[in-house]
């Protein structure tokens, strides 16, 4: 192993009323890494991204972040640790604009002191930033300034990845990123996965996808009706040895 | 035509102001955001023809018009924050009453502003225990001021026993309805003040962007990090304080508290704001929108009563216009 890990999530348990959507779940993940956590439709993915992006407060479990146990109270706290969520179905406020949705909670205000404390909005320099931060990113969008809400269903997932990577966190959760982007945007999405990487990120990438997994991740995490049912390198393993580990015909214990 | 000569123009360098207006003009609904306007034109055009010679048109009776929507456009633009936010404030009417009765309680001995402060302060407090209640306690906030709406008339009715308090103070009653700027009334200034803070507040501040966040999708402003729980109890607040100024200013030009000022604004609020282009379920709201819807209902107050309607009838007619209106502007929002 290279060095400590990014994050540590350990023994994480969390139930809604009778169901157990995560029972002892553990996973580690490491700057520079890419890991997949994989499972069937309500295995429990989103709950483990949720328990650690501060939405929700796990049973039991413990969470480190660079070394540090932390219980992360709210998604504010998550951010504060350096964490950042592209979260399955949460995403962007329709309403607002591309570069307000961008910088949505972390507006930068004018007017000194003063407007810092009433919030007085400098929308020019928030839009000059968001058309810079989404070139690099190599993200797309017709206009900055049109409602998110008239946005096509991938080009909103692109606005709501660019939000969760322009800010230089060490710590990413992607929650079925790809899921309504078409090829090519599927193809921009894979390769700033590679780039965070590469800029040692610490990478969560949920998928149903197999051959992303194969294409970008270093590790996966299978979870099977809430527990960890497998632990691998990527590497290692075939397409259909991550099929059997997803539907339960196996486990590595 | 136009349009298309202006972006043909444009679209050689970078995208223009026009170009990027045109564009968001397109895809944020066209038309329909204007559509209030567009109404407002046409019942003050319908209005001036047919009631020519009543006397509609005459400075007076549109000084009427403005000095009626005054209370009406205050109380809308609080609303529509309230709305935007995904509540409701239904409680607007009785403390419109309780804020001039406090006004008129503390004004006598301790001046206009100290009046005022205390009526909107007053206020205030009822809107940060609707919040509390709503958003602690978890009941929908259209129960919770429904519940505060009868505890605040009770109070109200108590106070001096369903008597009018006067108020004999010539700077409170100059500063908040009864005297002007030169040939205007304060009152039109006070629209204008409001609408202005209100849209400024709703567009070029933080809090107005997370109220709209809050209201559109409020898991979506949680995982953000936004606190949406304080979110919703400001915009209740800032509902609350503007019902307390509208009150200030019915005192103000009328010289009294009473505990039945502002009872029957409550349909008449809601109307202006949702017919402005606001969604009654949260997430989009206009200020500029609820000032003219104000404007609308005031104008519509006065042409039927200037048309010769019976009280019952005018009821009926303007029962009948607000849920016309209301179903209109809600449709042509659900297309978009
Ligand atoms: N807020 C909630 N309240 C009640 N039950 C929940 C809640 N969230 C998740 N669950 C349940 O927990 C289990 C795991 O759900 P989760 O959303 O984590 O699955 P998932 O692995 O993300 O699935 P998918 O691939 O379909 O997104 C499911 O049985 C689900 O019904
Ligand atoms: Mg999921």
């Amino acid at each position: 192993m290279s060095s400590a890990p990014a994050l540590v999530a350990s023994g994480i348990s969390k139930s809604f009323r009778a169901v157990q959507a995560l029972d002892d779940v553990s996973i580690e993940l490491h700057h520079g890494r890419v890991t997949a956590l994989l499972g069937d439709n309500g295995a429990g993915k989103s709950t483990l991204v949720k328990c650690i992006s501060g939405l929700y407060q796990p049973d039991a479990g413990h969470i480190f972040v660079q070394g540090t146990e932390h219980r992360i109270s709210s998604s504010r706290h998550a951010r504060e640790l350096g964490i950042e969520t592209v979260h399955q179905t949460l995403s962007v406020i329709d309403p607002l604009d591309v570069a307000e949705n961008l910088f949505l909670n972390r507006e930068h205000t004018r007017g000194g002191w003063l407007g810092a404390r009433i919030g007085l909005l400098d929308k020019r320099r928030m839009r000059q930033e968001c058309a810079s931060t989404l070139a690099r990113l190599d993200i797309r969008i017709p206009s900055l300034r049109r409602s998110v809400g008239s946005l096509s269903g991938g080009q909103r997932q692109a606005v709501a990845i660019g939000r969760a990577v322009a800010w230089g966190q060490q710590i990413v959760l992607l929650d079925e990123p790809a899921a309504a982007l078409g090829v090519e945007q599927t193809q921009r999405v894979l390769d700033l996965i590679v780039n965070l990487r590469d800029q040692g990120v610490a990478v969560l990438l949920i998928t149903h996808n197999m051959d992303r997994v194969l294409a970008v991740c270093d590790q996966a995490v299978v979870l099977y009706q809430g527990r960890k049912c497998a632990e691998v390198n990527v590497a290692d393993v075939t397409k259909d040895d991550l099929v059997s580990y997803i539907t339960g015909a196996r486990g590595t214990g | 035509m136009i349009r298309k000569s202006i972006s043909k123009q444009a679209s050689a360098g970078l995208p223009s102001p026009v170009e990027a207006w045109i564009d968001r003009y397109r895809h944020n609904g066209g038309l329909r955001q204007y559509v209030v306007y567009l109404a407002f034109a046409l019942i003050l055009a319908t209005f001036s023809i047919i009631l020519h010679d009543d006397g509609f048109l005459s400075s007076s009776n549109l000084l009427n018009i403005g000095r009626q929507a005054a209370p009406i456009a205050v109380m809308a633009v609080g609303m529509a924050f309230a709305l935007a936010a995904g509540e409701i404030d239904l409680s607007v009417g009785s403390v419109v009453a309780l804020s001039s009765l406090v006004a008129a309680e503390i004004v006598g001995n301790h001046g206009f502003l100290a009046g005022a402060l205390a009526a909107l302060g007053a206020s205030a407090l009822v809107g940060i225990v609707n919040g509390l209640i709503t958003v602690k306690v978890r009941i929908p906030s259209f129960l919770v001021t429904l519940g505060m709406l009868g505890i605040i008339s009770g109070i109200a009715r108590n106070w001096n026993d369903l008597q009018s308090l006067p108020i004999r103070n010539d700077r409170f009653s100059g500063i908040f309805g009864a005297g002007g700027l030169g040939p205007v009334s304060s009152l039109l200034i006070w629209i204008v003040v409001v609408g202005i803070l209100g849209h400024f507040a709703l567009h070029h501040l933080r809090w107005g962007r997370h109220v709209l966040s809050t209201g559109a999708d409020r898991d979506a402003a949680n995982a953000a990090g936004i606190n949406t729980a304080r979110v919703k109890i400001s915009a209740l607040v800032v509902s609350a304080t503007a019902a307390g100024f509208a009150g200030i200013l019915l005192a103000g030009r009328l010289s009294i508290g009473r505990h039945d000022l502002g009872e029957d604004y409550l349909l008449t609020v809601i109307a202006a704001v949702v017919i402005g282009g606001t969604n009654l379920f949260g997430g989009r709201a206009s200020i500029l929108g609820a000032v003219t819807g104000a404007l609308i209902m005031a104008m519509l107050n006065n042409g039927l009563i200037l048309m010769g309607l019976e009280v019952a009838d005018q009821l009926i007619a303007r029962g009948v216009i607000i849920i016309l209106a209301v179903a209109l502007s809600m449709r042509e929002a659900k297309e978009t």
